[in-house]
């Protein structure tokens, strides 16, 4: 076996495959029931914060999108998950809830694989880090106006934060562009299939007072 | 067969070794590695609230910490790893490499990668995998690539007439089978066809691999070319050598979902990783026993041996980091650390305390025969190694001690804003780490340069030993 190079490379080969089977074909065969939604079906179901947003800013809103329907919104979750990707938003946030750690409270119901399967999870943006919060029941914690002043400049609306401003989302009279409101409109898509879940209604806010010297987020 | 004993036999048309093409591999390797150090740099500011770009778009945080990344994996590391390969299969095989023609044709299409790898990811076409973040018009040209390489790297090996292939290149052929196979995997699987959960098994299953079927295997396979021959004795054990590289190959392909634990991935392929990886633990043991086996007697090299000290200084860190790997793999852990800098810490030890610090003591070995000249100063070396040894271990320290903060602030329902603010002063000694180990790189990268501008001396370098100052 020393002597044969070749049975390295197959081995190699084999080993690669057996591990491929277990740890991810296997996944794909359980879940194989599922059936996978394409962003045209996804956005028919049209959260009501994407209407808001067209009365929120309804000049932009028009040049950018055009009116309040399913193709509509299947561009503006395109163009904000490609602004997800390309700020590489999902390395600070995940974007599924675990069973633990009081997750559940904190952010909502705990993630069911159904729930992943459309075209807007490909590729996937499940996170292996939290700097920020787990944003996949987003949906209506905040208001359009919050995400948009929080993109332009985080610490505007949370002075303890980390997150980079994105003025580059807004043109120079400082109104959304598409990558505002296609990122606006993504992340309250995120959670909007389940009823939505109020925001920092459990938080223990004295623990962040005390660690800020008084100072409310 | 002792890799010591192999004498340089220059082949009838050209020699043993292409020093010039190992020479650019390790310039390449090095230039990259600034990058990646500034890239790092920089993001850690941002947790500072101080980033000095703030308002630039084609350099905002999280395209920066993308070129950390991936610069840290596919420029540092892949190009010193080639450059190590370089040296050490001809000298193993008595062959050269299959042509050098194809050799500076990989050299320059891996640095073109690298380039529109920045590029890219700078300009807003990272891709959404992680550790897979070279864009989607990059992908097709690594794989090409890789073939390449794997073509003039394996054809010496299956043509020697040695007899019987030494531990390093058991090593060297499995990880080239791998390699490949994990990159097409995690970079189209789940960008293109595999959506959602079971998408994210396989983005598991691509970082897992990246570290373990392309970075570990070629790391040891040049510590044991590398450590016999510079402690002139062979490997202690020849079993353990069988049983460390068996065990690494049936057991570390099989963990990939331990990175997305309690996540909707079905539960049996979550116990199934913990399992293996709790395994596979326990097997790189015994590569590690059978290391310091070959250093007993010999302990007196970890003081006078620059490049022996690199290597086992990251072996220690290895066996702490796979200690630290077997508890933090389980259930239990995850539920506090997974999310936090624990993570981050783990992953700084493994990828730059590891493999960062083996590729040093390759340097160490390797840069005098590039440049046919010896160590400007030994002096500069050993500031190098301390000033990196302690910026690694306070920032390991400290970004663990940050996660176990976080994760206890948040499963404890903490405003959010309460685990930032109390991570505050970790990610400011975390910058103070970073700029330690960047101060030792300074020195490392003006050793480089001074020792290559040295006017030209005899050839034969043996013994190249580096006696630390």
């Amino acid at each position: 076996m020393e002597r044969f190079g070749a049975s390295f490379l197959i081995a190699g080969v084999i080993t690669f495959l057996l591990g491929f089977f277990l740890q991810g074909v296997m996944p794909v065969l359980t879940l194989r029931h599922l059936k996978t939604t394409p962003v045209e079906e996804t956005a028919r179901d049209i959260p009501p914060e994407f209407a808001q947003l067209a009365e929120d800013y309804p000049v932009e809103f028009e040049r950018y999108l055009g009116k309040v329907d399913p193709p509509t919104f299947a561009r503006a979750l395109r163009a904000g998950k490609a602004s997800y990707i390309a700020e590489a938003c999902w390395h600070c946030h995940s974007q599924y809830v675990r069973p633990v750690s009081n997750e559940d409270l904190r952010f909502g119901p705990v993630s069911r694989p159904e729930e992943y399967q459309n075209e807007m999870n490909l590729p996937h943006l499940f996170g292996t880090r939290r700097v920020g919060p787990d944003l996949i029941r987003e949906s209506g914690k905040h208001s359009n106006d919050w995400h948009m002043a929080h993109l332009y400049e985080p610490r505007n609306v949370a002075p303890y934060s980390v997150m980079p401003a994105y003025p580059w989302f807004f043109d120079a009279e400082r109104r959304p562009t598409l990558r505002a409101l296609g990122l606006v409109a993504y992340l309250q898509w995120l959670g909007s299939w389940l009823p939505a879940v109020p925001a920092t209604t459990i938080y223990n806010a004295s623990a962040l007072e005390t660690t800020t010297g008084g100072a409310r987020p | 067969m002792s890799p010591g004993s192999r004498q340089v036999a220059a082949a009838a048309d050209r020699p043993l070794v292409n020093l010039d093409l190992m020479r650019w591999h390790l310039i390449a390797s090095a230039v990259f590695f600034a990058a990646s150090l500034l890239g790092g740099l920089a993001y850690s500011f941002q947790f500072n609230q101080l980033y000095p770009f703030a308002g630039v778009e084609w350099l905002s945080p999280g395209r920066v910490r993308m070129v950390h990344t991936n610069m840290a994996a596919y420029g540092f590391i892949a190009n010193a790893f080639i450059a190590g390969m370089l040296f050490a299969i001809p000298r193993l095989t008595n062959r050269p490499i299959l042509s050098d023609r194809l050799g500076w044709l990989i050299f320059y299409a891996w640095q073109l990668i690298l380039v529109l790898t920045i590029g890219g990811e700078l300009g807003g076409y990272g891709q959404g995998i992680e550790w897979g973040e070279t864009p989607i018009f990059v992908d097709p040209l690594v794989v090409v690539g890789l073939v390449l390489l794997v073509v003039n790297l394996s054809v010496p090996i299956l043509r020697t007439e040695e007899q019987g292939l030494y531990v390093t290149l058991w090593y060297f052929l499995a990880a080239f089978a791998w390699t490949g196979l994990v990159y097409v995997m995690g970079n189209y699987l789940p960008q293109f066809w595999v959506p959602g959960t079971a998408g994210a098994a396989i983005t598991g299953l691509f970082i897992h691999d990246l570290v373990g079927l392309f970075v570990t295997p070629i790391g040891w396979g040049l510590m044991y070319f590398f450590v016999p021959v510079l402690l002139r004795k062979p490997i202690w054990s020849h079993a353990l050598s069988l049983i460390g590289f068996w065990g690494i190959a049936f057991f570390y392909p099989m963990q990939g979902v331990h990175h997305f634990l309690f996540s909707p991935i079905p539960m049996y392929a979550q116990y199934g990783a913990v399992v293996a990886t709790i395994a596979v633990e326990v097997v790189v043991f015994t590569v590690i026993v059978n290391f310091f086996g070959t250093l007993h007697g010999r302990s007196d090299a970890i003081r006078g041996n620059l490049a022996i000290r690199w290597f086992y200084t990251g072996m220690i860190l290895y066996a702490l980091t796979c200690l630290q790997c077997a508890f933090q793999v389980t259930l239990t852990f995850q539920k506090i650390i997974h999310f936090t800098d624990w993570v981050v810490a783990h992953a700084h030890m493994v990828m730059f305390g590891v493999f960062g610090f083996w590729i040093m003591g390759v340097f160490v070995e390797l840069w005098p025969r590039a440049v046919g000249k010896p160590w400007a100063s030994p002096r500069l070396l050993t500031g190098h190694f301390w000033l990196t040894l302690i910026g690694l271990a306070l920032m390991v320290v400290d970004l663990t001690a940050a996660g176990l903060v976080q994760g206890f602030s948040w499963a404890g329902l903490s405003h959010w804003g309460a685990s930032v603010v109390a991570s505050m002063p970790f990610w400011w000694v975390r910058t103070i780490a970073g700029l330690l180990i960047i101060a030792g790189q300074g020195l490392f990268f003006y050793a480089l340069w001074a020792t290559a501008r040295q006017p030209a001396v005899a050839p034969d370098l043996h013994p190249i030993t580096v006696e630390a100052a």
